[in-house]
């Protein structure tokens, strides 16, 4: 058996053993790029493109690898069910020294009302009833499949006896977002070639692209939550970076700086919900996600600790993944280039806080009781941003601002997946939300190309579908995919989460009966069907309005030394054609014209092949996602076939809580159906009704909001963002910069400065009777008396240094002679 | 007995050489009461040397005569000096040391 398992270990593969190589080689990509960028003939671009395609391919064969070594285990576990296969993590050389307790296996009991295997023999004789793995409804046996965790640095560095490690921690989970970051990154990198063209910083653009990718890279890996707070920082670092990429504009700084210090509010909580995790779970000070997995998992770790930690660490995820009341910076965030919104702000960095709940989801599972509870923090703020997100990406005009609120809205679908324990939905919609929103994303970078470089979707927008077939088959696409339209991977996912929260009855062996979280996520669906529905609608239906925009036809550009050489390319590079330049109406905008591309007026044509490929690739993907995980029912598919994304990326081990698996409900999906087409639709009848009275008009012109009352009222707590960031500017940094500052400086002036003042006077008078008294008159007088009194004395003794002998002989028999009397009359 | 007559010639000569060492103006005459005073002494030791049956009496007389004789040596060369320097030996006038 020790023999089987040693082999089953040595065969984990060796990029998975390996998976340093994974942030090394963007990180060595980005130090090139850096130094040497500029004097290579495309200017970095290739350096951080090959560096990407080696990512991805060892992603690929990582992922290969790690299917076999599930497949691996999973074998060794059905011929050797007696054998204990916990032992394989002894071997993997993590801590087993406790195994489920009791508390484990209660929750186990309840949720599950199956029948549970003890796969306990030998050693664990005694833990042989703790370490029952529950059957799966097929009968296929769950084996535990031990992560692949490897440290490269077994003491970085010494504290207290604590060793600081530096290791990867592979596991099926990690290996996902290796495909994901790896692939999206590679095809923003091909993007941007085209796309950011000639901008002046156009090396360090490529540059940043490549240190994110290496830091997010290092943070799916991390084996300690030490190296996770590094990469989660260095990932912040990137992102305002790239947010404040054009930071001449006063606006594109502030956006970054927002980001930047909203997400130090989070930060806080996630330094103090690790050194809560680093004193209480893991047999205590440890930082080894593992262990703390293991410690949290098995119930060893007191409720109030992981209540406690779960909660810091969800102002973490609130602030890095956009969560409500701390998204706000990610709209903003919109002020940066494009790919990087779509590389950032879509698809990967956002969903760090995504991943850090699932990477650590043992805490938040028994922290929060998720199962078989029907409200926790996790899912409340997870629905309520997907609500929020939803609503307020009707009123923007802006499509990435659009898509913005879209990305809070579906990272708020993801929280509340795992708030309600639906683990692999959350998963499996951050898979497919990354490939469909990067296509949306790219693709809005497509059409500002053809639109006068603005993204102003009312001004510039419309009737492209004739004009930009592929990028608007794409985009269709990735719409529908979003928008939940049945077979296609959004779809899917987004009723995993909503089976997954049990509510209601509708769905079975959910974890909870989260009812609430439902209903959100049901009118979030339908809102998500209407706002991508008026997205679609004003960019690609109707008339094109660029032609008479305030952004068109203004002539010269102000182009700089770089666009002037880019105005020699062949006209391969140039098929973007855009309309007049810049207006200044928002951030970005001015920007995305440092591409280099003429000042022609025209219609809009179609972007270049290194734009629409990878736009190609996104949608297909965002079909092709949906049989990552075909739900477990639909017998017609070979079981080979169905729930593969369950099977394979689902931790299955000690270091993951015994959830439940909501299985496919068709209520759920018919009603989800029913509210996204009624939603769709009642958005493509306003839009009809507004196109019949004007070709050219993006909204009716006496529509609901016009009318004043109700309506009028939500448009404006809408368009006002729900007074969020007049709260946070105006309310909280506006009462700090006024009347408290004022406050504090009466404080200053009056107490503080009084306090020092009177404390000086004090001294002051103390120092001058020091002065007067003690040192002129006590010291003075003591010195000058020593003198006084010496001079006296030496007056006196003068008078016998006469200097003659005889005086002295004198003096010397006269002392003689009384010693001599004394001795006589004494002794 | 008779070493009373010993102790009082000591004595007798003592303070004649102590007289002559303070009322005496001249050095010579000082150095001569010097020597008077050390005899004095040395009549002491023989006497309570004899009177107590030991040599060590003598032997410090003895050793005394030595260093008178080196004493008056280096005095006589004091005088002898300060008589060139100022053709007088009177030690009233001998005050350079006055303070």
């Amino acid at each position: 058996m020790l023999a089987a398992e040693a082999g089953a270990a040595t065969s984990a593969g060796w990029f998975l053993e390996n998976a340093w190589l994974f942030p090394a080689v963007p990180f060595v990509s980005f130090l090139l790029i850096l130094f040497f960028g500029k004097k290579m003939p495309k200017k970095g671009a290739e350096v951080g493109i090959a560096a990407l395609s080696i990512v991805f391919a060892a992603a690929l064969a990582a992922g290969v690898q790690w299917i076999q070594h599930v497949n691996d285990a999973e074998s060794a576990h059905s011929t050797e069910e007696t054998h204990s296969t916990e032992e394989t993590h002894a071997e993997e050389g993590a801590t087993t020294e406790e195994g489920h307790s009791e508390e484990g296996a209660t929750t186990e009991e309840e949720s599950h009302d199956e029948g549970a295997l003890a796969v306990g023999g030998g050693r664990s004789a005694v833990l042989g009833p703790v370490l029952a793995v529950p059957m799966a409804e097929e009968g296929e046996a769950h084996a535990s499949v031990p992560p692949v965790v490897t440290e490269w640095i077994s003491d970085w560095w010494t504290v207290g006896g604590i060793d600081f490690q530096v290791g990867t921690f592979v596991d099926g989970q990690a290996v996902m977002m290796l495909f994901v970051v790896g692939l999206i990154s590679l095809l923003v990198h091909i993007y941007s070639t085209d796309y950011v063209h000639g901008d002046i910083r156009y090396t360090h653009f490529f540059a940043f692209l490549s240190l994110f990718t290496a830091s997010m890279l290092l943070l799916v890996l991390a084996n300690n939550l030490v190296m996770f707070i590094t990469a989660w920082e260095l990932v912040g670092v990137c992102s305002f970076s790239l947010i404040g990429h054009w930071w001449e504009e006063q606006n594109n700084s502030n956006a970054a700086l927002k980001a930047f210090l909203t997400n130090r509010v989070g930060d806080m909580g996630l330094l103090i919900g690790m050194i809560t995790l680093f004193f209480t779970a893991g047999g205590g000070r440890t930082f080894n996600i593992y262990d703390i997995n293991v410690a949290a998992a098995s119930g060893t770790v007191s409720q109030t600790a992981l209540t406690v930690a779960a909660l810091c660490l969800l102002a973490a995820v609130m602030s890095k993944s956009g969560q409500f009341f701390l998204h706000t910076w990610l709209p903003d965030a919109m002020a940066g280039p494009t790919p990087v919104s779509a590389l950032i702000h879509a698809a990967t960095m956002v969903v760090a806080g995504v991943y850090m709940i699932a990477r650590l989801f043992p805490v938040f599972f028994e922290g929060m009781s998720i199962a078989g509870g029907s409200i926790n923090a996790v899912a409340l703020i997870g629905a309520l941003t997907t609500m929020v997100g939803g609503s307020l990406a009707f009123v923007q005009r802006d499509i990435k601002k659009v898509l913005a609120y879209s990305t809070v809205s579906q990272l708020g679908y993801m929280v509340m997946a795992l708030g309600v324990g639906a683990w692999t939905a959350a998963m499996f919609h951050l898979m497919t939300h990354a490939f469909f929103k990067a296509c949306l994303f790219l693709g809005s970078g497509s059409v500002s190309h053809a639109c006068n470089h603005s993204f102003d979707m009312k001004t510039d927008m419309g009737g492209l579908r004739k004009y930009m077939p592929k990028t608007h088959a794409t985009f269709l696409v990735a719409t529908l995919a979003l928008a939940g339209f049945p077979l296609m991977s959004g779809f899917w996912s987004k009723d995993e989460i909503l089976a997954g929260t049990g509510g209601f009855g509708l769905s079975e062996k959910a974890n909870g009966n989260y009812q609430l979280m439902l209903v959100m996520g049901l009118i979030t669906g339908g809102m998500t069907a209407a706002y991508m529905t008026r997205c679609y609608w004003l960019t690609f239906m109707g008339e094109w309005r660029g032609a008479n925009s305030p952004n068109a036809h203004h002539g010269a550009h102000g182009h700089d030394d770089a666009h002037a050489t880019a105005a020699a390319h062949g006209p391969a590079e140039h098929d973007t054609v855009a309309g007049g330049h810049v207006s200044g109406h928002d951030a970005h905008d001015a920007h995305d014209v440092h591409d280099a591309h003429g000042a022609h007026g025209g219609l809009p044509h179609e972007s270049g092949p290194r734009i629409t490929t990878p736009l190609i690739i996104l949608a297909a993907l965002a079909f092709v996602a949906t049989f990552a995980n075909i739900p477990g029912q639909f017998n017609f598919v070979p079981e080979g076939w169905r729930l593969r994304f369950e099977h394979y990326v689902e931790p299955k081990g000690e270091y993951f809580p015994t959830i439940s698996h909501a299985e496919f409900s068709p209520i759920i999906a018919i009603i989800s159906l029913i509210v996204a087409a009624v939603a769709a639709g009642a958005a493509v009848a306003y839009y009809r009704r507004a196109e019949a009275e004007d070709p050219m008009a993006t909204e009716l012109a006496n529509g609901p909001t016009s009318k004043g009352g109700l309506p009028a009222l939500g448009y404006k707590v809408l368009a006002n963002k729900f007074y969020l960031d007049w709260l946070y500017t105006d309310v909280i940094v506006g009462f700090v910069k006024g009347p408290l500052a004022r406050a504090a400086n009466w404080f200053n002036q009056n107490v503080l400065d009084g306090i020092v003042n009177g404390t000086a006077t004090v001294f002051k008078r103390t120092a001058g009777f020091t002065y007067t008294v003690l040192d002129q008159q006590v010291v003075d007088g003591v010195v000058r008396g020593s003198g006084i009194g010496a001079s006296e004395t030496g007056g006196l003794l003068r008078r016998m240094q006469n200097g003659r002998v005889q005086g002295y002989a004198a003096l010397m028999f006269a002392a003689a002679a009384v010693l001599a009397g004394v001795f006589v009359l004494a002794v | 007995m008779w070493l009373n007559q010993f102790l009082v010639l000591g004595a007798v000569l003592f303070c004649i050489g102590v007289y002559g060492v303070l009322a005496r103006r001249n050095g010579v005459m000082v150095l001569m009461s010097i020597e008077l005073i050390l005899n004095a002494v040395n009549i002491n030791l023989v006497a309570f040397g004899a009177f107590h049956q030991t040599p060590a009496g003598q032997v410090f007389a003895l050793f005394v005569i030595a260093v008178a004789a080196a004493e008056v040596g280096v005095g006589l060369a004091l005088v002898l000096l300060i008589y060139r320097n100022r053709s007088s030996i009177d030690l009233e006038s001998v005050d350079l040391l006055k303070g």
